[in-house]
């Protein structure tokens, strides 16, 4: 290879020393990174990517510690030569030199991950002038020209405001600017784009594709993103259990993976590429509308000052929602974070009362009912029927009951059953969701994520609902187990008859599941219509710029650049 | 409903790749944790606190100490031995040597000669290491009524020969044994505190409760009250009180009344605490599909939100406890809390209020100061040893 290496990594082991005796996060891992490539270190959680990535700065304390294997970062002979940051102590002076000259790091979560009482140009200028010894003239000129390299706007006045005054993304950008403060030579992302929007996060990436060109550095990308890799990866190592099972080049891992977990792991991916097959032999649906959304709004209102006159200030959160919900259908809601998704979802079950706007419900018996102007016992009638799913496998599941008492909690406060015959139908809605009947008597700790959802949607089936509303019930799991999840939703669906609202931000998700997609933006619906139609020719600008902004797992279409971009007006 | 399909999604949800990692709790418990309920992994996790568990077993011991109190004191509280005053303490030994150089297993415990200051003419008493009183276990005493019911004179211990002295902790200023007194001060001590917590236990999971439940103007409500009763001070109006109440009454009457308004105003702290759960909790995903389930608001509380705070409660109640017994312990020494005749920790030390008989006698000081520590030190641990175990969920 002609690549110039920048950091040789062989046979890295890191142990973690728990309370049960060691654990080998990492395993013998080993890859290089060069100059101006992009190496992408994928794997689902608990891969031990993060531990990798960490391992290389000796970040791994206090439990952790770097065992075996050597970190081999190439200088110059005047810079002392090849030095090996395994053999170093960890946070010693030789190692804290290295940190943020040689090797800097970008986190995930930009907001944790910058101080929040420091204003953006202190932390930057803090790391100018401790390792490049600049004085606070020539560090502050010098953040500057950082800023607006990351393209963030009016960096002189940037840099003296705080992180909280910032967007996600531009904390982000923020991130980047410090990382490369001294022209690192190895720049390690550890899923930078994980907490962000799709748009913001072909923004990011953009960034630091162009970022690595200019500069020149090695980029170690940690990601559990498929669609990402494909977009900006030279190399690839897949991880799985703490080691690296296959690496190479992106197009020969998209285009020929050789082992099965790469393999799998790419199939669920493109599964979720296209509507799910068994999606289309229903044949025409009925058009009798179960549920009818006219004018939905909801406003909040920001608590006014203790004694101001100011005018309180209103946040409308969902402005104007109108759709009809046909009998089997589902419908899918798309939307950034912040767009009222969510809330829309909570208006329709009326768990947050409506401020204008009417959600009318057509019964099993076909009676017609207004949903915001149920009573108690109205809505506890409505609430049998019309279920909900939660994003959170682990916080909607009371910890203190077992399964049986969680699932059957619900039939037995409306007196459906109780005793042998409540066993028996939480045994059998257990089987609906392939779990054993004798997890029954288990604690929902003794169950994993993907378990606790099936769990979460086995309660939600105990009273025979006509209607499920799911939020974001696959954004809280890996890859591979969502396509399963939607397979089984999708099962479900078919057998009992149930209509569908199923809210989330992921696209592909959508288009795997849906029949109608409708996409929300501040509040609004911008554009609905078929999932077909929605996510291969959208209409509305705002849905262009969401749609190609998302990552194709395929490096040979990369896109990105040539995206949609949509700028709000009156904003 | 309908028959099931098994196949394909079963298998998919279980191959050789699945990444979906045991839980924590279960890995580091292993499996029997998977029926484990709460206040089971509770005790697991408690249970590895080493300092926690010795603490809760000294806690049990003063307790099991202060209910057979009658059994396990030597004598009574009140027994007036006026021929040894000052009495210093005696050690317990178990082997007599005999003239042979032969050792004789038989507890005893030296007995003592008065030593006369040939200028002061002051008695004083010392262990005579010759005078030899055997020591044996249930031996007949004085007699007593256990629990005030059963008539008994048997003693866990005490010399064999009722005539002779003991004092394994010495004797105060008027010959009263310091050990028994001290074993029926367990009794007050430990069980005073207990009337207090309970009444602010009540208080405070009510209002606090509420005040988090609803939030709005109940919770401002409650909170501004909280703030206003906190800021009483305490000691003062203690004082009041105890001038306040009719001398006609016992001093344990007095003292109860006086805990129980004390407590009116002490809950305010087991308040904040359980408004601050029943915040967090009411917004958990788990409540919510608890009220979308059909529960009514009465069940939603009682079935689902109290039994996550509950572990969260005792641990609590068990830091609220040396508070009491720290309050009972000061306030009786300053003479405003318990008075004699009864018998405390705290009024033991009042005992040992002057320099002269700290000088002369300082077991007078160091036995009960001895017994608040120990059992202060060991509500403690246990409380914080209760306090990590108490939400075994998050790892």
């Amino acid at each position: 290879m002609s690549d110039e290496i920048v950091l040789r990594v062989r046979d890295l082991t890191t142990v973690f020393h728990l309370k049960d005796g060691p654990f080998k996060a990492v395993d013998s891992v080993s890859f290089e990174l060069a100059r101006g490539k992009m190496h992408c270190l994928v794997g689902e959680s608990g891969s031990g990517k993060s531990v990798c990535a960490r391992s290389l700065m000796q970040l791994v304390g206090p439990t952790g510690q770097v065992e075996g294997g050597s970190i081999e970062l190439v200088q110059d002979e005047a810079d002392g030569g090849l030095i090996d940051i395994a053999k170093l102590t960890p946070n010693s002076r030789a190692v804290r030199a290295i940190r943020g000259r040689d090797i800097a790091m970008v986190f995930q979560e930009p907001m944790s991950s910058l101080s929040p009482v420091h204003t953006i140009g202190r932390q930057i200028t803090e790391v100018l002038s401790l390792h490049l010894k600049l004085d606070r003239k020539a560090a502050r000129q010098r953040a500057v020209e950082l800023l607006s390299r990351v393209e963030i706007p009016e960096p002189e006045r940037a840099l003296d405001r705080y992180t909280f005054e910032f967007s996600g993304g531009m904390r982000q950008r923020a991130m980047i600017a410090m990382a490369l403060a001294c022209r690192p030579k190895v720049l390690i992302a550890d899923e930078p784009t994980t907490a962000l929007d799709v748009t913001t996060q072909a923004e990011i990436l953009d960034l630091i594709k162009e970022l690595q060109d200019d500069f020149g550095m090695a980029v170690l990308m940690i990601t559990h993103d498929m669609g990402v890799v494909a977009e900006i990866a030279d190399e690839v190592a897949v991880m799985f259990r703490g080691r690296i099972v296959e690496r190479g080049d992106v197009h020969e891992i998209f285009e020929r993976p050789q082992h099965g977990y790469t393999k799998r792991l790419l199939g669920a991916v493109l599964r979720l590429q296209q509507p799910a097959a068994n999606r289309h032999h229903l044949g025409k649906l009925p058009e009798t509308p179960i549920l009818q959304v006219r004018d939905l709004a909801k406003n909040y209102q920001l608590t006014a000052a203790l004694f101001g006159w100011r005018r309180p200030q209103i946040v409308k959160a969902v402005a104007g929602v109108s759709f009809d919900l046909n009998e089997g259908e589902t419908l899918g809601i798309v939307g950034e974070s912040g767009s009222g998704k969510t809330t829309v979802g909570r208006l329709l079950l009326a768990i947050t009362k409506a401020s204008s706007g009417t959600v009318t419900y057509s019964d099993g018996a076909g009676q017609r009912i207004e949903v915001t102007h149920l009573n108690r016992a109205g809505l506890r009638r409505y609430h049998r029927e019309a279920r909900l799913v939660f994003q959170d496998p682990f916080s909607s599941l009371n910890p203190r009951m077992t399964v049986k008492q969680v699932i059957g909690d619900s039939m037995l406060v409306h007196g459906i059953a109780e005793g042998r015959e409540l066993e028996d139908r939480v045994a059998e809605l257990l089987k609906m969701v392939y779990l054993p009947p004798e997890a029954m008597e288990r604690y929902p700790h003794a169950f994993s994520g993907g378990q606790r959802q099936r769990i979460g949607i086995a309660r939600a089936l105990a009273l025979q609902p006509r209607l499920i509303i799911a939020d974001e019930v696959t954004s809280g799991l890996d890859v591979s187990l969502r396509s399963r999840i939607l397979d089984l939703l999708f099962e479900l669906k078919d057998r009992l008859g149930l209509s569908f609202v199923f809210i989330s931000h992921d696209i592909s998700v959508v288009r795997y599941f849906c029949d109608r997609v409708a996409v929300m933006y501040r509040g609004k619906f911008v554009e609905i219509g078929p999932a077909e139609q929605i996510t291969t020719a959208p209409k509305h600008p705002y849905t262009k710029a969401l749609i190609s902004a998302v990552p194709v797992p395929d490096p040979s279409v990369r896109r990105l650049a040539f995206r949609h971009r949509y700028e709000a007006v009156g904003t | 409903m309908t028959e099931l399909r098994h196949g394909g999604i079963e298998q998919a949800f279980d191959d050789e790749f699945e990444l979906d990692a045991e839980p924590a709790v279960v890995k580091s418990l292993g499996g029997r944790a998977a029926q484990a309920s709460q206040w089971q992994l509770v005790f697991w996790k408690f249970r590895r606190h080493r300092v926690a568990v010795v603490a809760s077993i000294v806690v049990a011991l003063l307790y099991f100490v202060g209910i057979f109190a009658e059994f396990i004191a030597p004598y009574g509280p009140q027994k007036i031995e006026t021929r040894y005053t000052y009495a210093p303490p005696q050690s317990l030994n178990f082997f007599v040597a005999e003239p042979d150089g032969s050792r004789r297993f038989e507890p005893h415990v030296k007995g003592y000669t008065i030593e006369v200051d040939p200028v002061i003419l002051k008695r004083t008493f010392v262990i005579d290491p010759d005078k030899i009183i055997p020591v044996g276990l249930f031996v007949i005493g004085d007699p007593y009524r256990l629990f005030g019911l059963i008539p008994m004179n048997r003693h866990l211990i005490g010399p064999s020969n009722p005539a002779d002295p003991m004092f394994l902790m010495g004797s105060d200023r008027i010959g009263r044994d310091l050990f028994s007194r001290l074993i029926y001060g367990t009794r007050i001590s430990m069980s005073i505190g207990l009337v207090g917590v309970v009444i602010s236990l009540f208080l405070g999971i009510l209002l606090g409760g509420l005040s988090g439940y609803y939030g709005g103007a109940v919770d401002t409500i409650v909170q501004r009250l909280i703030e206003i009763l906190s800021s009483i001070p305490t000691i003062p109006l203690w004082m009041g009180l105890a001038a306040a109440i009719p001398l006609t009454w016992s001093p344990l009457t007095v003292y109860f009344t006086i805990t129980l308004i004390i407590s009116l105003i002490g809950w305010t702290a087991l308040g904040r605490e359980v408004r601050g759960r029943f915040y967090a909790l009411r917004s958990e995903d788990f409540v919510t599909a608890a009220r979308l389930d059909g529960s009514s608001e009465l069940r939603v509380v009682l079935r689902h939100m109290v039994p996550s705070i509950t572990s969260h409660i005792v641990a609590s109640i068990t830091l609220a406890i040396p508070a009491m017994i720290l309050a009972e312990t000061s306030l009786s020494f300053l003479g405003i809390g318990l008075k004699p005749p009864v018998v405390s920790w705290g009024v033991l030390l009042q005992d040992a209020q002057n320099i002269r008989s700290v000088s002369t006698a300082p077991w007078l000081l160091i036995a009960p100061g001895l017994a608040v520590v120990t059992a202060v030190l060991a509500f403690n641990f246990m409380g914080d040893g209760l306090r990590d175990a108490a939400d075994p969920y998050n790892e």
